[in-house]
């Protein structure tokens, strides 16, 4: 992962449609009419590789596609699970929307930011480690209260499961 | 029949699917004329089962014929309806399932390519997607010749990227093409103009599932699935959530007593706890007392008979510990997140009355409060492009309606705050 927690570098933008990458891209535009319907498959590509979607990268993006790179940016601010700044190594989102609040979604929330030291939501622990947010409805309300660590979807999560789940991410 | 396979690994392959009578029906399908199938859907009673309950076959109906223009299917597995968690099983256990179904689908349309919009947060059901799909494509079911038929059905994944609103039809069509998930005007309807300027129909995960059972065994054998009336016919995979002993998914022949849904299969509330509310649609319909629980039928009408509706039937159960004010906030935070913020009454209205809930919370609640609330919401109701804004005014109408005491308890200070304000 590049770049430091809620800053932005300034070493110049290596481009990640090279390679495999770029051959991955050129293999979806057939499913296709249209290059620009391929504009979330790429973002998600850079996330993949980047951990997250800076302003060249989309810039990037946009040449590949050819679209401005202002139309991309608002795709990519117009979804949450695009990261517009670096996130921690792990990723943690929580998911508080009312089925989870009614079984106790709050308590592994304050679980997740003690546990992380991340204090506050948003935010990323100053090893790097860990960023916690809030999500809405995971689709998994007969599960509450269900997390995603990075694309690791863990069900059933209480206060108590907190502690030893962070240790299996490092 | 659509929860049959849930919890068997093995069904999970192509082989396993076709051992279990998988792909018949789409072989069955392919030999008739497309619009046999149609009609077959039709006299079935098949309804929508992302939530409006539109009959499937009539929607299938309006894609127009021999137009010489691509057609296409979007099938709708962007399962985000809170309270809801069915789609996400049906993809988890039996992915063939729906490819099945979406095969029979396009076939029956005139689509040669089926986009499945699955959420991004489905990281799981994504994965066994892909597997299903690559097998499928390397045993012959899809591709140039699905089967040996000669006609071609293309089946894409699409991942989304967080957002509530791309469950919308027309959103999600946006957000295929690349673009924000704003939802379009309508007319013109997806089956005139709508993905990629094509006729389009969009189908959610359970309906195209439902799909092969009613090829394999017959309209008359699925409309003969109902308890209760001939509008609501086949079975529902209902999400069960909240305070009830066993929450899970239960498939249950439409007309199924919401009491016996509630105190028998998931076996009632907590020790000591009585049921208080429900919202049996996921959380966009109208909140339900008990007493209107008690005796509601589970199928279309049966639910709008007791104040509200059918919806996705994400059910979410509510004890007498719950504070109602307090969910009803945690909801309209919800939607006040999910706008996408292009129509005023929405944008505005979402935000406004989350704060005002939150004030009320706070103990800073105006008497007055009360009326602003539903005058809001009444601006909220019938009157944007999609139906969002009217989802968060539905609990908000309701609770106050059903439930003016606790709010009063705010109002007059008789309940200590459970938030702090800001």
């Amino acid at each position: 992962m590049s770049g430091t927690p809620h800053g932005h570098t300034d070493t110049p933008h290596a481009p990640v449609f090279t390679g495999n990458i770029r051959t991955r891209l050129d293999a979806l535009f057939p499913s296709y009419p249209t290059r620009q319907a391929c504009l979330l498959p790429a973002l998600w590509m850079v996330q993949e590789e980047r951990g997250w979607i800076s302003e060249p990268a989309m810039a990037e993006v946009a040449e590949v596609l050819g679209l401005t790179p202002a139309y991309v940016k608002g795709v990519v601010t117009f979804y949450t699970m695009y990261h517009t700044h670096p996130v921690g190594r792990h990723f943690i989102q929580v998911c508080t929307t009312s089925p989870c609040n009614l079984c106790g979604a709050e308590a592994v929330l304050k679980a997740l930011l003690r546990g992380t030291g991340c204090g506050e939501l948003g935010a990323t622990s100053a090893d790097g480690r860990f960023t916690v947010t809030e999500v809405e409805c995971l689709g998994a309300c007969g599960f509450a209260t269900p997390i995603m660590i990075n694309d690791d979807f863990i069900e059933g999560v209480t206060p108590e499961r907190v502690p030893g789940i962070l240790q299996g991410y490092k | 029949m659509l929860s049959r396979h849930f919890g068997d690994a093995g069904a999970r392959t192509f082989d396993g699917w076709v051992q279990r009578g998988g792909y018949a029906a789409l072989r069955k399908a392919l030999a008739m004329k497309p619009e046999a199938i149609i009609e077959e859907v039709k006299a079935s009673g098949l309804r929508g089962r992302g939530g409006a309950g539109f009959p499937t076959g009539l929607k299938w109906s309006f894609m127009p014929r021999g137009d010489g223009k691509p057609h296409y299917l979007v099938c709708n597995a962007d399962e985000s309806e809170p309270g809801t968690f069915k789609d996400r099983e049906i993809m988890r256990w039996t992915p063939h399932q729906l490819l099945e179904g979406c095969a029979i689908a396009a076939y029956a349309i005139g689509a040669e390519r089926c986009y499945i919009y699955i959420r991004g947060e489905f990281t799981e059901p994504l994965r066994v997607m892909q597997a299903a799909v690559a097998e499928a494509y390397a045993q012959g079911a899809l591709g140039a010749s699905a089967l040996g038929s000669g006609t071609r059905i293309d089946v894409v994944l699409h991942r989304g990227a967080g957002a509530y609103i791309c469950g919308e039809e027309t959103a999600m069509m946006n957000s295929i093409e690349g673009r924000r998930g704003n939802p379009r005007i309508k007319p013109p309807f997806p089956a005139q103009a709508g993905l990629f300027a094509m006729p389009t129909t969009i189908n959610n995960v359970e309906t195209l599932a439902s799909v092969p059972h009613i090829l394999n065994r017959g309209a008359d054998w699925y409309k003969g699935l109902s308890l209760s009336n001939p509008k609501s016919t086949g079975t529902k995979l209902i999400s069960v959530c909240g305070h009830v002993q066993r929450p899970g998914n239960y498939e249950v022949t439409m007309g199924t007593p919401m009491k016996e849904l509630l105190f028998d299969m998931c076996g009632g509330m907590k020790p000591g706890r009585t049921l208080k509310a429900v919202i049996p649609g996921g959380s966009s319909v109208p909140i339900m007392t008990a007493a209107e629980a008690d005796d509601c039928l589970l199928d279309y009408e049966g639910v709008v008979a007791r104040g509200s509706m059918l919806g996705s039937a994400g059910m979410i159960v509510m004890d007498d510990s719950t504070d109602l004010v307090y969910q009803i906030w945690r909801l309209a935070r919800f939607y006040a997140h999910e706008s996408c913020a292009q129509c005023t009454q929405c944008r505005e209205g979402t935000a406004w009355t989350t704060k005002i809930l939150e004030r009320i919370l706070a103990g800073r609640g105006k008497a007055s409060d009360i009326d602003l609330l539903l005058s809001l919401s009444e601006s909220m109701t019938g009157k944007t492009i999609c139906v969002l804004s009217d989802s968060c005014a539905a609990p908000i109408v309701s609770g106050i309606q059903k439930f003016r005491s606790e709010f009063d308890a705010y109002l007059s200070g008789a309940r200590q705050p459970a938030l702090a304000m800001a």
